[in-house]
């Protein structure tokens, strides 16, 4: 089922989202034309109950369609549509609209308003599904306040207390950081395999001192670290989507963002180091990878906060080994 | 590189998974009141009657055929096992490279006659074995060997130094890596193994001591050692390939992941105390935590295919080198936590344990291919060499 779903989504990126599509989008801040193209073919509706007109998949059968929106980095909220088109089906609502849907934690304040900083996606997605620790609420970003934020794509924003009010209001409530993290772990694993892939093949291709860079000691062992952790990546993203339900396990999760996020800021400086000028420019396509690398890592949680909720539940929750805990984390069915 | 992508979850087989409970039964009482400084040895400590009673419990050659005195279990059965061995810090050092990689080869390659000969008793812990690889002149240049043996009427007869032997001065047996014909520019042709008992006339083993005190390994000398014909494992000229594939066996395994783990558990319990508790070791146990899994995982994805009979002699080399490398982060990161206190109330057996494994550390990265060999390694299967 995963791969079926996959190579569709593969075959339609490869025509669809091209490098200067992305380039627009970013430029633009319009990627209608594109959602309508990836939607119409289902690929939101992946985690949606079959009795809700979803595929019923589970997390884990969706880790290579998400890694996928990372190796063509997809400027739409595609991972992030799947994962609120499902929490809103299993919430029961029924008729969930047709746009794109992006994922944040938002805190209401005092006067009904709702702010949420540094939305993922937020520049090009129809409405958000945010969460605060009591409520959910489905949110149109039509006549939002939405403002510039760190990545391109991203928004901070802001909706009046009467937009919250018109919007959907859930009793359920959920912990975003925790999807976008196990979304954005998948991510990276597609882009640090993507990144690692163009790097290898500059290296054979760039000729200084009369030969392929690629063939001098100090690049190879540079592309074989570069290696080793793009595997490392892609071992911590399947285990971040090991889940028979749609909802992925938090210690899981920690070690999957943990990890692709420490993969995504060595991958990123050595993919530079080797491509040199070219790499630094606009025009060359590894900046289009090498940034999101950056903005995946941030968003939902750097490296550090999910070492942090590891070390609690290992320090606090646990007895005995820390092997018991690895074991727990990656001896799974998946 | 199909090779990254290439490996997926595997969970380890129920009925593997299961021994892991008599095993940990059987530890926790074995190693209950042995002080952590001693456990962090791993598969450097060196007990015989520990590996006889392993031996007696079935717990040697697991993956060895019944027919010579093994277990007839997969290859998951004896990762649960080391895992757990070396988690607890066990003493596996006299049996490890018998268990590990000697007992496989000569599975592998050896006549009947040589399996019912050597295999029985490594089974019962009682026959302990040692590799002869480097020499003074020979070391990641492995195929630059010069020890040689050379054809007498009844056998070999083997002269030539090695060194870095691991327990050479507690084992029965060295398998050794020799020239059997043309000379050291002809690289990997004309090498091959052969396996020395070590009691014979000729034969001299010298501990070298080691920068924290110990002596584990040595140097050995051959000075017109008499070999039977029957000395020789596997085909005359085929050394280098078979010593190619024993190295798969080496460098995937568990034990390239959980080398300075007892200091790891001795630092947890630590840092599960009000006093030790603090925020930065939180998240550092985090961190190391976040490293070990996917290679846990890893590790266990390349045993599957170990058990499909496939050498991934690359993504082994990529799981050595980042697991080395954690295993060297967890004393250095845990000096730093514990050293940049302003209580210095440090739990004595704790700074111990820091102490060996600061000690023993460089050496997690030289054994088994250095870092240098592994890359390269690496960049010939990614096609760069």
């Amino acid at each position: 089922m995963d791969d079926l779903f996959s190579d569709a989504l593969r075959q339609l990126l490869d025509d669809q989202c091209t490098p200067a599509v992305v380039r627009q989008i970013e430029a633009s801040g319009d990627g209608a034309a594109l959602w309508v193209q990836i939607d119409s073919s289902g690929f939101a509706d992946a985690l949606v109950p079959e009795a809700h007109g979803g595929a019923g998949l589970v997390l884990q059968d969706v880790l290579g369609v998400m890694a996928l929106c990372g190796r063509y980095t997809v400027p739409v909220p595609v991972a992030e549509t799947m994962m609120a088109r499902s929490l809103l089906a299993h919430a029961g609502v029924v008729g969930v609209p047709h746009g794109s849907i992006t994922l944040a934690q938002g805190q209401r304040a005092a006067d009904g308003s709702l702010a949420c900083a540094g939305v993922q996606l937020g520049r090009v997605a129809d409405a958000v599904l945010v969460s605060d620790d009591q409520h959910m609420w489905l949110l149109s970003t039509q006549d939002a306040q939405r403002t510039p934020a760190s990545f391109v794509l991203d928004a901070d924003v802001h909706w009046s207390a009467q937009q919250v009010t018109a919007g959907l209001q859930l009793t359920q409530h959920f912990d975003m950081r925790l999807l976008l993290g196990c979304i954005n772990a998948a991510q990276l694993s597609g882009a640090l395999l993507a990144v690692f892939n163009k790097t290898l093949q500059y290296a054979n291709d760039r000729v200084q001192f009369g030969k392929p860079i690629g063939k001098f000691q100090a690049i190879q062992h540079q592309l074989s670290v570069m290696a080793e952790h793009s595997f490392a990546a892609h071992m911590a993203a399947q285990l971040g989507c090991a889940s028979d339900t749609v909802v992925p396990d938090r210690v899981r999760v920690a070690v999957a963002k943990a990890r692709t996020s420490e993969a995504a800021l060595e991958v990123a400086a050595l993919s530079h180091s080797i491509h040199g000028a070219i790499g630094f420019t606009h025009e060359f396509d590894l900046q289009l990878f090498t940034r999101r690398l950056h903005a995946w890592r941030q968003a939902g949680g750097a490296e550090s906060y999910w070492h942090s909720v590891l070390g609690r539940e290992l320090v606090d929750h646990r007895n005995g080994l820390v092997l018991d805990l690895i074991r727990s984390a990656t001896d799974v069915t998946a | 590189m199909s090779t990254l992508d290439s490996l997926n979850l595997t969970r380890i087989p129920a009925d593997d998974e299961a021994l892991r409970t008599e095993v940990r039964a059987f530890l926790s009482d074995a190693m209950r009141e042995v002080p952590a400084h001693i456990r962090a040895k791993s598969w450097s400590g060196y007990d015989p009657a520990f590996s006889r009673e392993l031996g007696r419990r079935g717990w040697l050659g697991i993956t060895f055929p019944k027919a010579y005195g093994g277990g007839g279990r997969n290859a998951f059965a004896r990762y649960v096992l080391v895992e757990e061995f070396l988690n607890f810090g066990a003493p596996v050092g006299s049996h490890w490279i018998a268990d590990r990689q000697s007992g496989p080869l000569i599975l592998k390659y050896g006549t009947e006659a040589q399996k019912q000969f050597y295999l029985p008793p490594i089974c019962r812990g009682e026959s302990f074995f040692c590799i002869g690889m480097s020499e003074p002149n020979s070391g990641s240049d492995l195929a630059s060997v010069k020890t040689r043996a050379t054809k007498t009427d009844t056998g070999w007869s083997l002269s030539g130094q090695k060194i870095w032997t691991t327990n050479a001065h507690h084992c029965h047996y060295m398998i050794a890596l020799v020239r059997t014909s043309g000379e050291a520019q002809d690289r990997h042709k004309g090498l091959s193994q052969v396996i020395v008992d070590l009691s014979l006339p000729g034969v001299t083993v010298r501990p070298i001591t080691d920068l924290s005190g110990d002596s584990h390994f040595c140097e050995v000398f051959f000075d017109n050692v008499q070999l039977k014909d029957d000395a020789l494992i596997g085909a005359e000229g085929q050394g280098w390939e078979q010593v190619t594939a024993e190295l798969a066996f080496e460098r995937s395994g568990p034990e390239r992941l959980y080398s300075s783990i007892v200091l790891f558990d001795e630092w947890l319990a630590f840092i599960r105390t009000p006093q030790g508790r603090t925020p930065e070791s939180v998240r550092l146990a985090g961190k190391i935590v976040s490293q070990l899994a996917p290679l846990r995982a890893m590790s266990v994805a390349i045993t599957e295919k170990l058990t499909r009979g496939e050498s991934p002699v690359v993504e082994a080399a990529l799981v050595k080198d980042l697991g080395t490398g954690v295993e060297q982060l967890i004393p250095a990161a845990i000096a730093d936590d514990v050293f940049s206190r302003e209580s210095q109330d440090i739990p004595l057996e704790l700074l111990h344990t820091l102490n060996y494994v600061t000690q023993v550390a460089p050496s997690y990265s030289l054994r088994g291919g250095t870092r240098d060999i592994l890359r390269g390694m690496i960049a010939r299967g990614l096609g760069l060499r």
